[in-house]
C-alpha cells in the first residue's frame, strides 16, 4: 500500500506529491487528464503574488505582509479567512527557492504587465512550464504518476480516508490529498448553481469556460454528498468578460479584452450598464465577468474608436470594425438608434481632462448614469471597433472547509488522514474576488502543507502544530 | 479554369491595393503570432517574442524576419497552452521553420537557384560525386606518371598550387557574393535603421554565444520533451568554431605560401597544422553529436521537411573533416593523392552549395539578430504596457 495518494494533477497536486515523496513517503498521483492535457488550470497561470522584504531577482521594491493581506482583504470585500490567508502570504516569501529547486524559473515580468512587477513573479514561459517542470522533478524523485485516472469516489470511515475507487479498481492508501479543482467545467452543475433569472433564462448556458475542461468537480460532489465541511457559494468564481468567440473550453489568457476602460461597454439592447473607468483595469477585469452574466443573453460589447488603437494587449480575434458607429451597430446586431443615443449621451457628458491611462485621471463624465470615472474620451474617430465578450469562468470558489493542517473536517471534527488543497479549498481564503497571482500563491502554500502533512502521518510522525513548520 | 482565373484578378486586385500576398506558410505564422501577441507568456525565452510585441499585425516582411530570428529551440512549444491537441493548435517553432525554408529560396541569388534548397540532400550528394570524381581522375592522370616516385606530403605535386588557388577562390568567392546578394534583400525588405556599434556588439554576442540556444534561463533548449539540455548549444559551438579554426588554418597557410614563401606540407607542430587539427576534431564532434539530436528530435517541434537539408549538410561538415584527419594521417602515404582528391571533392561542393544549402541559415540569423538589436534600441510605438 503506497503511503500516501494525491488525487488531482496541477499546481497544488504536484507541490503535495514532491513535498510528501521528500519527507520520505512514497507517493502516487492520479492526474484525470490524458498526459497531453495535463496540469488542471495550473497550465493557464502564469505567475505567483508574493510577499517580500526588499528586492528579488525578478522583484522590485517590497511587499510587506500587511500590505498583501489589505490587497486580499479589499478584493475579498472581508470575505477571508485571516489566519489561513497569512499563512498562505508567508509562505508565498519562502516557497520560491524550493520551486527553482524543483526547475520552475521565474523571468522578468511581462510587458503590459508592468503594474504587477512589484507584486507578482512571473514564471517564465507560464504555468505549463511550471507543471512540466514540477512532473519531470516528482517523477525523478520517484512518485508514481497515472493519467487518464478519474477518480469516481472515495471511500471513507468515520471522517478518514480508506481508499479512492476508479474506473478500474480500488486504490488504497494511507492517507490522501485531493487536488482535483473546482468544478467549473462541470455544465450541469453551473446551471443547476446559477439556475434561472428574472429573464427566465439559463445564464450559465452562455458561459465559456477559459480553464480546463476536466474540472468536472467529480470529487468535490462526492464528499458533500458524503457530508464533507463546505466552504463558498457554487456561483462564486473568478470570472472574466472573454471574446464570445473563445472556445467552450481552455481559452486561457489570449481571449481576454483588454479595452473595456478605453471605451465603453453596452449589451444586447445598445445601453450602458457599469462604470467602465471604476479603477484601473488589472483590478477590475475580474468584476466583468459577472457584470456580463446579469445581462440579457448574458453578452456585452466593449466599443472603442480609433484612438484607443495599441493602447490595450491585441485582442485574439479582430473585433468588428467599421467607418461609422451606425454601420458598427448593424454589425453589432444591436438597436441601432439606442446605440447612438448612447454614444451621443456618453459624448456630451465627456469633460475635458488630461487622459492618462497610467493613473486614475480626471477624464469622467458629468450627469451619465451610469457614470465613466476615468478615462472618458468621447467615442468620435473611426473607424471604430466593437467586441463581443461573454462570461469566462476561470474557476469556482465552492470548496473544502480547511484550517492551517490542510485538514478535511466532517461536522467539525478533522479527519486525521484526508487533506485538501488548491482550488477545492481556495474558496476559505477567496470568499468572493480575485487579485492575480493568488490563486497560485494558495495551491503552492497548501498544496505543500498539505503533502508534508501527509507524509507525516502516513509515517506516523505527526506534527500539531503546522506553525512550527510554516511560521 | 474560371476559377483559377478568379483567383488571379483578386490577386492583382490585392495587389493593386497595396497588399502583399502571404503564403500559407506565413499566414499561419500570422495567425499564430496574433495568438501569441494576446498571451505573451514566452517572452523570456528568447529574442523572437519580444519582437513580436512590437507589432500589433504581421506581414509577410515581419514573418519572415521574425522566422529568422528564431533558433528554433522549441521551449515555447511544450511551454504553450494552445499547443496541439488545443483547437488553436499553436506551433511557433514548426511554422516559423518552415517560413524559413521560404525565405531561402526566396532571397536567393541568382533567383532561379532558389529552388536548390528544396532538393538539397539530392545536390549535396550529387555534387560530391561529380567533384571527388573530377579530382580523382586528377590524380588518376598523376599516378600513371609518377608511380613509385614519392612525393611525400607534397600536395602541390598533384594539383598545383595556384591552380587550387583559383579554382576554390573563384568559388568561393562566387559564393560570397551570392550570399551577400541574398541577405542584402533580406535587410533591405524591412531596414530596421542605422546600424550602431553597439547593436553590432550586442549582435555579434548574441551570435557567437548562441544565446538564444540557452532558452532563457541558461538550462539550454528542447530535442526531445520537454527537458532543457545545453548538448545542442555545445555541438553547434564544436562545430562552428571547428569550422573557424579550420578556416583560420587555411588562411595562415595561404598568408605563409604568399608572404612567407613557406610551402605545404607544414611540420606537425606548425600554426596550420595545429589549428586545422583542432578544427577538424571539433568538426566531427559537433557534426556527429548535432546528427544525433537531429535524429532523436522530436518531429513536431521542426519542419520535417528541412531534416535531409540539416543532415545532409552537417553530414558533409563532418566528411570534410574525417577526409581532412584522414589526409594528415596519410600524408606520407601511397594514399595521399586519393584522400586529398576525396578531400577537396567534399570541400568543393561545400563551397558550391553555401548560398543554397543549411549554410545560409547562419548568414540570415546574424542579419536578423542585427536587425532585432537595433530595432529594440528604438522605442516602441504601441504603449499596452502603460496600463
Amino acid at each position: 500500500m503506497v503511503d500516501v495518494l494525491v488525487i488531482g494533477g496541477g499546481n497544488s497536486a504536484l507541490c503535495a506529491a514532491i513535498m510528501a515523496r521528500e519527507a520520505g513517503a512514497s507517493v502516487l498521483l492520479l492526474e484525470s487528464a490524458p498526459k497531453e492535457w495535463r496540469g488542471g488550470n495550473s497550465v493557464h497561470t502564469r505567475n505567483l503574488r508574493c510577499m517580500h522584504e526588499g528586492p528579488q531577482d525578478v522583484l522590485l521594491g517590497t511587499y510587506s505582509e500587511d500590505e498583501y493581506w489589505q490587497d486580499l482583504y479589499k478584493v475579498t470585500a472581508g470575505k477571508t479567512d485571516e489566519h489561513l490567508a497569512r499563512l498562505a502570504i508567508r509562505e508565498s516569501s519562502t516557497c520560491r527557492a524550493w520551486m527553482m529547486k524543483h526547475g520552475v524559473r521565474f523571468q522578468a515580468p511581462l510587458s503590459g504587465t508592468l503594474h504587477l512587477s512589484r507584486t507578482n513573479a512571473f514564471f517564465m514561459g507560464g504555468g505549463k512550464a511550471l507543471v512540466n517542470a514540477y512532473y519531470r522533478s516528482a517523477e525523478k524523485l520517484g512518485v508514481e504518476i497515472r493519467y487518464n485516472s478519474p477518480v469516481e469516489s472515495l471511500e471513507l470511515k468515520d471522517g478518514d480516508f480508506v481508499a479512492a475507487h476508479t474506473q478500474t479498481g480500488k486504490i488504497e492508501a494511507k492517507t490522501c490529498v485531493v487536488a482535483s479543482g473546482g468544478f467549473e467545467s462541470n455544465l450541469e452543475w453551473l446551471r443547476e448553481a446559477w439556475g434561472q433569472n428574472e429573464r427566465g433564462e439559463y445564464p450559465s448556458d452562455n458561459f465559456l469556460i477559459r480553464g480546463t475542461q476536466f474540472n468536472k468537480g467529480v470529487l468535490l460532489k462526492n464528499l458533500l454528498d458524503q457530508g464533507v465541511d463546505s466552504i463558498g457559494e457554487p456561483t462564486q468564481a473568478h470570472m472574466v468578460a472573454i471574446d464570445a468567440r473563445a472556445p467552450l473550453y481552455d481559452g486561457g489568457i489570449c481571449t481576454r479584452i483588454d479595452c473595456v476602460s478605453l471605451g465603453i461597454v453596452v449589451n444586447r439592447d445598445g445601453e450602458r450598464f457599469y462604470d467602465e473607468g471604476e479603477d484601473c483595469w488589472p483590478k477590475r477585469y475580474a468584476i466583468w465577468g459577472r457584470l456580463v452574466a446579469k445581462q440579457p443573453g448574458q453578452v456585452a460589447y466593449s466599443v472603442i474608436d480609433s484612438k484607443a488603437l495599441g493602447r490595450f494587449m491585441p485582442p485574439v480575434f479582430p473585433g468588428n470594425k467599421a467607418d461609422t458607429l451606425e454601420e458598427l451597430a448593424k454589425q453589432m446586431n444591436v438597436p441601432v438608434e439606442t446605440f447612438l443615443q448612447t454614444i451621443r449621451d456618453y459624448n456630451q457628458a465627456c469633460q475635458a481632462g488630461k487622459f492618462d491611462h497610467t493613473t486614475l485621471d480626471d477624464c469622467h463624465t458629468l450627469g451619465l448614469q451610469p457614470a465613466k470615472t476615468h478615462w472618458a474620451l468621447r467615442i468620435d474617430e473611426g473607424p471604430f471597433y466593437a467586441y463581443m465578450v461573454k462570461p469566462g469562468v476561470t474557476f469556482t470558489y465552492l470548496g473544502l472547509k480547511t484550517d492551517q493542517n490542510a485538514s478535511v473536517f466532517f461536522d467539525g471534527k478533522r479527519s486525521t488522514n484526508l487533506f485538501v488543497s488548491g482550488e477545492m479549498m481556495a474558496g476559505n481564503i477567496l470568499g468572493q474576488g480575485y487579485t492575480a497571482g493568488i490563486g497560485m500563491a494558495i495551491g503552492t502554500a497548501f498544496g505543500r502543507i498539505a503533502g508534508t502533512q501527509a507524509a507525516h502521518v502516513a509515517l506516523d510522525q505527526v506534527t500539531h502544530s503546522i506553525e512550527k513548520s510554516y511560521s | 479554369m474560371t476559377q483559377e482565373l478568379k483567383k488571379l484578378t483578386e490577386q492583382a486586385s490585392r495587389l493593386g491595393q497595396g497588399q502583399i500576398e502571404m503564403t500559407a506558410a506565413e499566414t499561419e505564422v500570422s495567425r499564430i503570432l496574433q495568438i501569441c501577441n494576446a498571451c505573451r507568456y514566452c517572452e523570456g525565452f528568447c529574442a523572437v517574442f519580444p519582437a513580436m510585441t512590437r507589432r500589433l499585425e504581421f506581414k509577410s516582411a515581419d514573418v519572415n524576419y521574425l522566422a529568422n530570428l528564431c533558433h528554433q529551440c522549441s521551449a515555447c512549444l511544450y511551454a504553450c497552452q494552445y499547443a496541439p491537441p488545443h483547437e488553436f493548435s499553436v506551433n511557433v517553432p514548426q511554422a516559423l521553420a518552415k517560413v524559413r525554408k521560404e525565405t531561402y529560396i526566396h532571397y536567393a541569388w541568382p533567383k532561379p537557384l532558389g529552388k536548390l534548397y528544396q532538393r538539397n540532400a539530392t545536390l549535396i550528394s550529387l555534387l560530391s560525386a561529380i567533384t571527388i570524381t573530377l579530382f580523382l581522375l586528377g590524380c588518376l592522370n598523376f599516378y600513371s606518371s609518377n608511380m613509385g616516385q614519392g612525393w611525400a606530403g607534397n600536395f602541390y605535386a598533384i594539383y598545383p598550387h595556384n591552380t587550387l588557388a583559383l579554382l576554390f577562390g573563384a568559388v568561393f568567392g562566387y559564393s560570397i557574393l551570392a550570399l551577400f546578394m541574398g541577405v542584402k534583400r533580406f535587410w533591405e525588405e524591412a531596414a530596421p535603421g542605422l546600424i550602431s556599434s553597439r547593436a553590432i556588439s550586442e549582435a555579434a554576442y548574441d551570435s557567437l554565444s548562441l544565446k538564444y540556444l540557452g532558452g532563457g534561463h541558461g538550462d539550454g533548449c528542447n530535442n526531445e520533451d520537454d527537458e532543457f539540455s545545453l548538448w545542442r548549444k555545445y555541438f553547434h559551438h564544436f562545430t562552428f568554431y571547428g569550422f573557424m579554426l579550420c578556416l583560420g588554418s587555411t588562411s595562415v597557410a595561404t598568408i605563409y605560401h604568399y608572404f612567407f614563401n613557406l610551402e605545404a606540407p607544414y611540420p606537425l607542430l606548425s600554426l596550420p597544422v595545429i589549428l586545422g587539427t583542432l578544427g577538424g576534431i571539433g568538426l566531427i564532434i559537433g557534426p556527429i553529436g548535432l546528427l544525433v539530436l537531429n535524429l532523436k528530435k522530436n518531429p513536431l517541434q521542426a519542419d520535417v521537411s528541412q531534416d535531409a537539408m540539416s543532415r545532409a549538410f552537417i553530414l558533409l561538415l563532418a566528411l570534410i573533416s574525417i577526409t581532412g584527419l584522414g589526409l594528415l594521417i596519410e600524408r606520407d602515404g601511397e594514399l595521399m593523392p586519393i584522400w586529398l582528391s576525396i578531400h577537396l571533392g567534399f570541400v568543393m561542393t561545400f563551397f558550391l552549395t553555401m548560398p543554397y544549402g543549411k549554410f545560409a541559415h547562419g548568414i540570415y540569423r546574424v542579419a536578423a539578430l542585427l536587425k532585432n538589436a537595433i530595432e529594440k534600441r528604438h522605442t516602441s510605438r504601441i504603449s499596452v504596457g502603460s496600463d
